[in-house]
């Protein structure tokens, strides 16, 4: 922690960063995001296992993005999400600074966003085994029983859209289903707004995600609407060969290989 | 009691399934009417959301066909319609989506007998599955008149 | 009516509960799912959560749906046909298990659909509500009712008050309104008198941490002051808040038509999204996330005491809780209540 902090301190007294985004301790044991300004704000940094919010959603917030130029504490899968955003044109090298962060808090500094991508570059994106078994138990089941079972799960969703401002993906000034001319996603949360939202915002993440978490963290009502972006994931990987965040690369959606094969195209 | 008749919508790319349709026609070859078209430049604009739209309003199923790879008017569109595709379809079925109703294909210009067989073939498959009862329990409406749980 | 007081054993609780679903009433309790707590129609009493500081979601669902079906409309040759839904349909409903904070949000709540138009469906389902206030005997640092003229063992907005005397111990019932009297009829042996029993020093111990009045006062003079900007940096801008807190009642109207047919839905809404103000001309005069912090605290402590003569905020706690950004209402309200001006 000295080391992120004494960092932090020194960007910003030098002026060279306008702001250190990273987590400070929050409410009842949680943490939160710090928005560092000065060497006693960032005294206040912390980085540990509780910190498990990703702060990348926050570098395409305006009013964060006018304080000037950012300094970001990530750990990987912030890491991902921001090399994610700088191949979309939404964070660059004249705008943020990258304070990598392991899993043990040791601090890594980098001169450059593809400095970060060839740290990014060294693992691949790997679903936790716990959900695995989840996603071959929903495999396993028949077409009408994963109907009934997501019908279900998703039935408490109130459409908050927590989920949709959490993700470092999300950034469209106006989501999809803020359109009504027409309205293509219904707004009411009953059973069909709420499967069309969650179908509509996974597609929308294929080959983008990062499998952070963040939403299913952030739903106030527990719903495991992680396990939607999981299976893009497994999806990009066996019919495409999976995907890594990369600034210069193409992108999994927006490319195309004559190559491609399908099983069902008549 | 009458038999079901099916309800299909097929989006269809203008360059090569939409022609190929016209030849199914000047061909005088005859095929199930249960189909409604409707016509884009190309299979690359079809969006995710215009097949669910399709389903909310009662389709029983849909169709979705444009040129050939290497053959698209817009020289890739098709290429990213299939990788969308791909994805699309997989999400659908684990989300319990009857994707045995959502049928894909390659259909030329000069395909008109191919078209008449796809559609045939998805009557045929449609009308055995039966009305898509499920989707349209949940698209009708299930909004509570009483304090929802 | 003069409140009754009368004692109820706890394993009673579940008689009355049967007696009172035997007798057409639905109940709506707290049950867990995903480890969150939410209001959903019961049928048994075991299926209702208990041991909760509070629920995740507020009960605001019992008169105001998430989703609720306005009217139904037709266009026929004849003409347009319209129906609006039958007030019939709509079930007694025993609203089992909420806090004083809640019952108090009640109140605040229908202030606001009776405020410049009388809300007829929103009344005619309050209407058939009969509240079962339990009394907290424990607090967490979430919660701040007692800042907010609220107390964790107040009367206010129940029809039965039921207090928990000791860890596992018997049940003090206040019967509060008439409407309370009539559902504990339909058990009157379950409830016995209750002679000295006192409920105070079973309650749980909430320290005061500011004054309402004096933020709204404050408020008056904090308008333009650079502060919102620092508290809301970290909102994310969904509608976690607005949607499990008892008093918001921000909702949105759509039609849902399919050919010639269609209903009209209301269904939840939240001014924390950031184009909850956007106007058909394309401007939104709240763009910034700072506008929509400083509207959602100035609404509750500021505009509906101007003009509804009622707080919009209950000291619940809830939003706090599931605030995914951790934006601690409490806090900033400290921050309001300290900053210089």
């Amino acid at each position: 922690m000295d080391e992120l902090r004494k960092r932090a301190k020194e960007l910003l007294e030098a002026g060279t960063v306008k702001v250190v985004i990273g987590y400070e301790n929050g409410s009842a044991g949680k943490t939160r995001a710090l928005f560092a300004r000065n060497a006693a704000e960032a005294d206040k940094l912390i980085f540990d296992s509780r910190c498990i919010m990703n702060l990348a959603a926050y570098l395409t917030k305006t009013e964060v993005k006018g304080i000037g130029k950012m300094a970001i504490t990530a750990p990987l899968p912030a890491m991902r999400a921001i090399i994610q955003l700088a191949s979309e044109f939404q964070v660059s090298d004249d705008k943020l600074m990258v304070l990598g962060l392991t899993p043990d808090a040791k601090m890594l500094e980098f001169k450059s966003l593809s400095e970060v991508e060839e740290y990014v570059h060294k693992s691949a994106i790997e679903i936790e085994a716990k959900y695995n078994e989840k996603l071959e138990k929903l495999n396993g089941m028949t077409p009408s029983e994963r109907w009934n079972f997501w019908i279900g799960e998703l039935s408490p969703c109130f459409k908050c859209y927590a989920c949709r401002a959490a993700c470092p993906m999300c950034y469209c000034h106006k989501c999809t289903v803020e359109f009504n001319q027409p309205q293509w996603i219904p707004v009411p949360s009953d059973d069909l707004g709420n499967l069309e939202w969650h179908m509509m915002r996974a597609i929308h993440l294929a080959g983008r995600c990062v499998d952070c978490d963040a939403c299913y963290n952030a739903c106030p009502l527990g719903i495991p609407l992680n396990l939607l972006t999981k299976r893009m994931l497994i999806d990009a990987k066996e019919y495409f060969g999976g995907y890594q965040p990369s600034i210069k690369a193409d992108h999994l959606m927006s490319t195309y290989k004559p190559g491609d094969k399908d099983n069902f195209i008549m | 009691m009458a038999e079901f008749e099916p309800k299909i919508v097929a989006f269809v790319c203008n360059w090569c399934t939409y022609a190929g349709a016209d030849l199914t026609g000047t061909s005088r070859i005859k095929y199930a009417s249960n189909v409604r078209i409707v016509r884009f430049p190309c299979t690359g604009r079809i969006d995710y959301m215009l097949l669910i739209k399709a389903f909310d309003e009662g389709a029983d199923g849909i169709i979705v066909s444009g040129c050939h790879p290497n053959d698209c008017h817009y020289t890739s569109g098709n290429f990213h319609a299939r990788r969308r595709w791909m994805m699309f379809r997989s999400l659908a079925d684990f989300m319990g989506v009857d994707i045995r109703r959502i049928k894909f294909s390659w259909v030329s210009a000069a395909e008109g007998a191919k078209w008449a067989d796809i559609v045939n073939t998805t009557v045929t498959d449609i009308r055995a599955l039966g009305p898509y009862t499920e989707y349209r329990k949940v698209s009708k409406g299930n909004i509570k008149e009483v304090a929802n749980g | 009516m003069k409140i009754e007081k009368k004692i109820i054993r706890k394993d009673s609780l579940e008689k009355l509960f049967d007696k009172l679903r035997g007798s057409n009433h639905e109940v709506f309790a707290p049950m867990t799912r995903n480890g969150k707590l939410s209001y959903h129609p019961v049928d048994k009493f075991s299926e209702i959560s208990d041991g909760y500081i509070q629920t995740t979601q507020s009960s605001k669902e019992v008169s105001f749906p998430r989703t609720e079906k306005l009217l139904d409309y037709s266009k026929n040759a004849d003409g347009m046909h319209v129906k609006g839904i039958d007030p019939e349909q709509i079930p007694s409903v025993i609203l089992w298990g909420v806090r004083p904070c809640d019952t108090m949000g009640i109140g605040q709540l229908s202030s606001i659909f009776n405020w410049d138009y009388k809300d007829e469906i929103y009344n005619n389902r309050l209407s058939k509500v009969t509240v079962f206030g339990f009394s907290c005997n424990k607090a967490d640092e979430y919660c701040f009712c007692t800042s907010v003229n609220g107390n964790p063992g107040s009367t206010e907005g129940s029809d039965i008050l039921f207090t928990m005397m000791g860890e596992n111990g018997d049940y003090l019932a206040e019967i509060i309104s008439e409407k309370g009297a009539a559902a504990a009829a339909a058990a009157p042996e379950l409830f016995t008198e209750a002679g000295n029993a006192e409920k105070e020093k079973y309650l749980a111990s909430v320290p005061v941490k500011f004054n309402r009045e004096e933020i709204h006062d404050k408020l008056d003079k904090y308008f333009e002051s650079p502060e919102w900007v620092e508290q809301s940096l970290k909102c994310i801008g969904c509608g976690a808040c607005a949607y499990v807190c008892p008093t918001c009642a921000c909702f949105d109207i759509q039609d849902e038509q399919h050919g010639k047919s269609g209903k009209r839905v209301r269904c939840w809404d939240s001014c924390g999204f950031s184009l909850f103000t956007l106007h058909t001309s394309g401007h939104n005069p709240r763009e910034v996330q700072s506008a929509r912090w400083r509207q959602r605290i100035m609404h509750k402590f500021s505009y509906m005491p101007d003009r509804l003569s009622v707080y919009g905020c209950t000291g619940c706690g809830r939003c706090s809780r599931a605030c995914p950004a951790d934006m601690n209402i409490l806090e900033h309200l400290i921050t309001i209540k300290e900053a210089a001006l």
